[in-house]
C-alpha cells in the first residue's frame, strides 16, 4: 500500500478539496483524516453516514484528593506547566496539566493520583468496499501527535491486504500532528498557495517534510489569485528539485461542491479540471515507485 | 484590552482580521501566536529591535554514573527515554523538559541542557509593536514561544493588545486565548468553515469568554457559517464579501486598511463592535 500525504503548512490552501477529489477519482479502498485539531474530510461524501466510534484516552491527568493534601507547595514547586494552582489545599489546572507525574513523584503525603483522560474520539467508516479512518479532538486538548498516529494506525489495520494507494489528509502548520503524519508516507503532496504568507509557510512545509524519507511534489491552488507569487513558487520547485505537478484556478464551483457535500470534481468547471489532470499525474508517480 | 482573533480552520483570514485591527487602533501591540506558521511580520515588516533564542531543559545522561537501572525510562509518561545497549538515549523531539527523570535518578547521573526550539522577534512598525514566535522546523511544540510572547509584558502595559491565534482548537490554541477578554471568530461561508466555527465556539464557550463573528469571503449564495451564527445566536460583527482586489493586495502582504479607505472604515467599525461588545 502506498500512501499519499496532502501538506499544505498555510491553512485554508485547499488540502482537504483536494484530498476529497482524489478519494472520489481513484475509488481508493483507504483514506483518512489526519487534521484531528479541525477534521473535514468526512463532510464530503460521509455526511450521512453510519460509522464506529471509540474513545480516545491521552495521557493521564494528575488529581490531588484533598483530603490528604498537606499544602507543602513541593508539586507546585516541581510542575513546570503552570499547572497546579496554590490555594489552602492545592489543584490541578487540567488544562494545563501535560500528565508528566512529576508532582505524584515529589509529593511525600501521596495526594497524588494519575486520572484517566479521555481527549477525542477515534471514527472508522467502514464497508466492502474502502475504510476511512478519522478523529475529533476534544477543544482545548494536547496529544495531537498521538491520536494522529492512532488514525493512521486504525485505517492501515482495517485496509483490505490489495489496497494499492492510501490518501491522507494532514493537518496545517508544521508541528506535532504534520510530524506524526509524515511517519512512513510515501509520497507528501504540498497545495500551496500564491502569496506572501503561502509562500513563507510552503518554504517551512518543505523543510520540515525533507527530514523524512518521502518523496515531495508541489501543486498550486488558486493560482491566478497572484500570478507573480505562481511563477515564484514554480521558479523555486525547480531550483529545489521538487516536481510540480500542476496549478489549480480559482472556481467558486470548489464552495458549491463543498457545501454540498460533494467533490469538486463531481462539478464541470476549471478546478475540476485542474485536480483531474494532477490525480493523473500524481498516481502514475506513485504507482511507479518501488 | 487583549483581543484575541482564531478561527478552527486554516486560511479563513485569522492574520488579515488582526493584522487590520492593530494598523487601525494604532499604538497596539499585534502578538503573532501561529509560531509554526508566523505570518503577520510579512504585512507590517517591522524594524526589529529585540531577537531571542528561546530554549527548553533537556536531559543529559552522564554515563560513567549511570548504572543502567531505568527507573528514568520506567518514569518517563512520553516515552523520551531508553536504554539501549549500555548507555541511556533521550529522544528530545518528544521530550516535555518536565524534569522528572533527574529527580528520580538515585544516581545523579542526569543533568540537564538548553536547547533552542525557536526564536522571537519583538519590532516596531510605526508605532505598532510587532511581536512575533518562530518555531524551528523540525520541532513539536510551540507552546513555550507562545507562553513566552504572551507574559514578557514590558511591552504590553497599557496598550490594546491583538492575538493572531493559530488554527485548530488544542492546548495552543487555548494558551493563546487564555488571558484573552474578547476572543473574534473569523468564519468562511462554507460548510467547512461552519464546522470549524462550531469547534471554536465550544471552545471560547467552554473558557467563557465575551465572543463575536466575522464572516469572511462572503459571496452570493447560501452561507453556512452565517447559519450556524443564527442558529447558536453568535453576534455577527461584520461580513467581508470577497474581492478579488482585496485578495491579490493581501497576498501581496499590503494592510488594506492602509491601501483603501473603504477597509479602513469598516475595520474601525469592526473595532468599536469588539470595544462595545467587551463592556457588556
Amino acid at each position: 500500500m502506498k500512501q499519499l500525504l496532502i501538506l499544505s503548512g498555510k491553512g485554508g490552501t485547499g488540502k482537504t478539496t483536494v484530498a476529497s477529489a482524489f478519494v472520489s477519482l481513484s475509488k481508493t479502498q483507504a483514506y483518512a483524516d489526519c487534521d484531528v485539531d479541525a477534521p473535514n474530510l468526512h463532510l464530503i461524501n460521509h455526511n450521512n453516514e453510519s460509522y464506529s466510534s471509540k474513545e480516545f484516552y491521552g495521557l493521564k491527568k494528575a488529581y490531588i484528593n484533598p483530603d490528604i493534601c498537606i499544602a507543602c507547595g513541593l508539586c507546585y514547586e516541581h510542575c513546570r506547566f503552570d499547572a497546579i494552582i496554590e490555594g489552602e489545599i492545592f489543584c490541578v489546572d487540567t488544562n494545563s496539566c501535560e500528565g508528566c507525574a512529576v508532582c505524584k513523584l515529589v509529593c511525600p503525603v501521596n495526594a497524588i493520583t494519575m486520572k484517566p483522560n479521555i481527549v477525542g474520539a477515534l471514527m472508522l467508516y467502514k464497508n466492502e468496499e474502502r475504510v476511512f479512518s478519522t478523529a475529533k479532538l476534544n477543544p482545548g486538548n494536547g496529544n495531537s501527535g498521538l491520536l494522529v498516529s492512532e488514525v493512521k494506525k486504525q485505517m492501515k489495520n482495517n485496509a483490505k491486504e490489495d489496497t494499492r494507494v492510501a490518501i491522507i489528509d494532514g493537518s496545517p502548520g508544521i508541528g506535532c500532528p504534520v510530524i506524526a503524519s509524515l511517519s512512513a508516507v510515501d509520497m507528501v503532496l504540498i497545495v500551496a498557495e500564491p502569496s506572501l504568507s503561502g509562500f513563507s509557510d510552503m518554504e517551512r512545509i518543505i523543510k520540515t517534510a525533507r527530514t523524512f524519507e518521502t518523496q515531495i511534489i508541489l501543486c498550486i491552488n488558486k493560482y491566478d489569485i497572484n500570478t507573480r507569487i505562481t511563477e515564484q513558487i514554480e521558479k523555486m520547485c525547480e531550483e529545489e528539485q521538487i516536481e510540480f505537478v500542476g496549478k489549480i484556478p480559482y472556481d467558486t464551483s470548489a464552495i458549491v461542491a463543498i457545501n454540498n457535500n460533494r467533490p469538486v470534481t463531481d462539478y464541470e468547471g476549471k478546478a475540476s479540471d485542474a485536480i483531474k489532470q494532477i490525480y493523473i499525474k500524481i498516481t502514475e508517480r506513485l504507482l511507479d515507485k518501488v | 484590552m487583549k483581543i484575541a482573533v482564531l478561527s478552527g480552520k486554516g486560511g479563513t483570514g485569522k492574520t488579515f482580521v488582526a493584522v487590520n485591527l492593530a494598523y487601525v487602533n494604532n499604538d497596539s501591540v499585534y502578538i503573532d501566536c501561529d509560531v509554526e506558521e508566523p505570518n503577520g511580520h510579512l504585512f507590517f515588516n517591522p524594524e526589529i529591535i529585540q531577537n531571542n533564542d528561546i530554549s527548553v531543559k533537556i536531559p543529559v545522561c552522564d554515563n560513567d554514573l549511570c548504572n543502567g537501572c531505568k527507573k528514568c525510562v520506567l518514569f518517563c509518561e512520553f516515552n523520551a527515554l531508553a536504554y539501549i545497549g549500555d548507555r541511556l538515549m533521550v529522544f528530545d523531539k518528544i521530550c516535555h523538559s518536565c524534569g522528572g527523570c533527574q529527580i528520580v535518578c538515585p544516581q545523579k547521573a542526569i543533568s540537564e541542557k538548553d536547547k533552542t526550539i525557536g526564536h522571537y522577534e519583538y519590532g516596531y512598525s510605526n508605532n505598532i509593536m510587532i511581536k512575533t514566535g518562530v518555531l524551528n522546523t523540525g520541532e513539536t511544540t510551540g507552546i513555550p514561544i507562545i507562553k513566552k510572547l504572551l507574559k514578557d509584558d514590558n511591552y504590553n502595559t497599557g496598550r490594546d493588545i491583538f492575538i493572531d491565534c493559530p488554527p485548530g482548537s488544542s492546548c495552543s490554541v487555548i494558551e493563546s486565548i487564555k488571558d484573552a477578554d474578547y476572543c473574534i471568530l473569523v468564519a468562511e461561508p462554507s460548510v467547512f468553515g461552519a464546522h470549524n466555527l462550531h469547534m471554536v465556539y465550544d471552545l471560547v464557550k467552554l473558557y467563557n469568554k465575551p465572543h463575536g463573528a466575522v464572516l469572511n469571503k462572503c459571496m452570493e449564495g447560501e452561507n453556512p457559517s452565517a447559519d450556524y451564527c443564527k442558529k447558536s445566536s453568535i453576534t455577527i460583527l461584520e461580513s467581508i464579501n470577497f474581492d478579488k482586489q482585496l485578495g491579490l493586495l493581501n497576498s501581496e502582504g499590503k494592510i488594506i486598511s492602509q491601501e483603501s479607505e473603504k477597509y479602513r472604515v469598516l475595520f474601525m467599525s469592526l473595532l468599536e463592535k469588539v470595544k462595545s461588545g467587551m463592556k457588556k
